[in-house]
């Protein structure tokens, strides 16, 4: 592990039961690189991103985010990222401004910070019509693009994004993965889950999990050339048709 | 500080948004206690009563008078004899009747106490209920009175007998039971159902990413309902003062206080509900079937505790509800103080801490 590894997992296990979710997996993501951690429903990536953010305790294996060890410095992890979960985690009854306020009020920031940046990510996202309006009305595309805004709101060193752009029109994907290189440009980095293979192109790496377990791991166009397939969808298909788990 | 305040102002948004439970939870006891206090005058309008004074002096004869003056009582007849009652309630002839010892006003003034008989036909309990707290309440009303004018402490000591369903004692109301009801309602159905909401919703785990304590944002989650629920204790006391004509005879301040304790202990079954379901629905039916029903059934506003299988009258003791309800009829009814309710208010004050401690170490950081 060298000084611009921010992520650094090994041998991380998650069990319910007798059953294995994620299966000792490895690897590191560098400071800056937007990784994308790719998967077919239930392999694994949601319980893997969860056990990284503190959520839920590991059965075994190791893992440090920003520098803190995940079992015992979980408070000094919370403080350095920031997360977006799988579920819409807005409020859907309160405005757009009353979402920004409330999640930034949650990291401590001072309210000179959070009206200069509300102003500033309004801007942006071209919401300042709508900031009073109730996030309820807003469509999909925009309220994931809203949510994501908010989760880097605090400008935390890494973000985790649980497949932010499901659902979401071609289009304003787009638009979101913009948003993407935007953050990674200011430094943050990008631990992202999808199962849009086209979005793993725009990926500086992608680990790819079949089953609870980290079958491939490496650029977009390093693993094409590796099993000599054309496109990522052909790299995961050819690498999916291994798997023995349904989605749920 | 500043922080816990944002979270509880975002809980309040969520809660004045949404206007129809809000409406429901304000309007909900309103309805109640209106439904009752019809169902109440139309049952007890005019009851005839039967009077034996043995005293027959000025006290009593105010006393009698004042019953029959109210829109409750209609006194029927003065008998001679116990004999008499006995038979004017075998033929159904009265439903209360009235007993003065003989020397009623003497004792009054020179001892400062005195005892009155108030006979009831309990074959229908609730009516015997409502009839026996109504003259209490004008002969209580009485003894206020008198105190005051000679500001002397006059104590006139009711005694009850229920005739035909002698098990049946004390003085039930649907007051202290609606407060019971809607209180939980309120704090343990409503706190339960907004926290499990947040994990349903997905936002609770956005929260327990940050650094922000989970116990505080669940806390700030709880203090609007506790306003809300003082609001309505507010109402149901209004109400039953000037709908119902059920006066408040211990101290106000006691029976809010009382109030505000078990309005703790069901938050804190609200919040102990909330750590045991992630879905809104099994936090719903918990709050019904563990703590709505067993109020309803077991705590002794609709059924006498007293007349329950003895399984059912142990079981009734861990209700919260049950405990809360002695309380109120003890303060607001008997007129009683604090040193006649130490005890329940002791056992009130367990479970709450008991629940408040469950909740907060059931509490998960982790979600899983
Ligand atoms: N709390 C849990 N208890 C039992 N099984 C779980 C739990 N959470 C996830 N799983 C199972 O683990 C597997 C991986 O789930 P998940 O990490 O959500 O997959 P993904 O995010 O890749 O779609 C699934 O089969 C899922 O059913
Ligand atoms: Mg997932």
């Amino acid at each position: 592990m060298n000084n611009d590894t921010i992520i650094s997992v090994e041998g991380l296990t998650k069990r319910f039961g007798d059953f294995t979710a994620v299966d000792s997996i490895s690897f590191q993501v560098g400071k800056g690189e937007i990784f994308g951690f790719l998967g077919a429903n239930g392999a694994g990536k949601t319980t893997a991103m969860r056990m990284l953010c503190g959520l839920s305790m590991p059965t075994s294996g190791k893992a440090s985010v920003a520098g803190f060890d995940i079992y015992k410095q979980t408070e000094e992890i919370k403080r350095n990222i920031g997360y977006m979960s799988q579920k819409f985690s807005l409020y859907e009854d309160l405005t757009v401004r009353e979402n920004i306020r409330f999640y930034a009020g949650i990291y401590g920031k001072t309210n000179s910070f959070i009206k200069e940046k509300t102003a500033f990510v309004l801007k942006q996202l071209h919401l300042e019509k709508d900031a009073d309006k109730l996030v309820r009305s807003l469509p999909l595309g925009w309220k994931q693009k809203l949510a994501f805004s908010v989760a880097i709101f605090h400008e935390p060193q890494i973000v985790f994004l649980d497949e932010p752009t499901g659902g979401v029109d071609p289009v304003t994907r787009r638009e979101f993965w913009n948003m993407i290189y935007k953050a990674a440009e200011d430094g943050i980095t990008v631990f992202v889950t999808t199962h849009y293979m086209d979005e793993a192109e725009y990926c500086d790496r992608v680990s790819i999990m079949v089953d609870g377990r980290i079958d491939a791991l490496d650029t977009p166009s390093g693993l094409k050339s590796n099993l000599k397939a054309s496109s990522m969808d052909e790299v995961f298909l050819m690498l999916a048709r291994k798997a023995k788990r349904t989605g749920d | 500080m500043k922080q816990f305040g944002a979270f509880v102002k975002k809980e309040f948004y969520h809660i004045l948004r949404d206007r129809r439970t809000l409406f429901i939870l304000l309007g909900m006891p309103v309805v109640q206690i209106i439904i009752f206090g019809f169902a109440l005058t139309n049952e007890v309008k005019n009851a005839k009563v039967l009077v034996f004074d043995n005293a027959k002096d000025v006290a009593s004869t105010s006393i009698i008078h004042e019953i029959d003056a109210s829109q409750y009582f209609d006194v029927q007849q003065n008998v001679t004899s116990y004999s008499q009652v006995e038979s004017a309630f075998k033929r159904g002839a009265v439903k209360l009747a009235v007993v003065f010892p003989s020397g009623f006003n003497n004792d009054l003034e020179h001892v400062n106490k005195a005892p009155i008989q108030l006979i009831a036909d309990a074959s229908d309990p609730n009516t015997a209920n409502t009839l026996i707290n109504y003259a209490s309440a004008i002969i209580m009303d009485y003894q206020d009175r008198i105190t005051n004018e000679h500001r002397l402490p006059y104590t006139i000591s009711t005694e009850m007998r229920m005739l035909y369903n002698p098990q049946l004692k004390g003085a039930y109301t649907f007051v202290p039971g609606v407060m019971a009801m809607v209180l939980m309602l309120v704090c343990t159905m409503m706190t339960a159902i907004t926290i499990v909401r947040e994990k349903e919703m997905g936002t609770m785990e956005v929260m327990l990413v940050s650094p922000v304590q989970p116990l505080k944002v669940v806390i700030a989650k709880a203090v609007p309902y506790l306003l809300l629920s003082m609001v309505n204790v507010a109402s149901i006391l209004l109400l039953s003062v000037f709908v119902l004509d059920v006066p408040i005879h211990g101290s106000l301040f006691l029976l809010v206080g009382e109030s505000l304790l078990f309005i703790l202990t069901c938050l804190a079954f609200g919040l102990l509900i909330s750590t045991v379901t992630d879905s809104q629905q099994i936090a719903m039916f918990i709050s019904l079937v563990g703590m709505f029903l067993p109020t309803i059934m077991l705590s002794g506003f609709m059924f006498p505790i007293e007349n329950m299988p003895i399984l059912l009258q142990v079981i009734s003791h861990i209700i919260p509800a049950r405990w809360f309800f002695v309380i109120v009829t003890s303060v607001m009814i008997k007129g009683l103080g604090l040193g006649a309710i130490w005890k329940e208010t002791l056992i009130l004050m367990g479970m709450m801490l008991f629940l408040l401690t469950l909740s907060i170490k059931k509490f998960k950081i982790r979600l899983a």
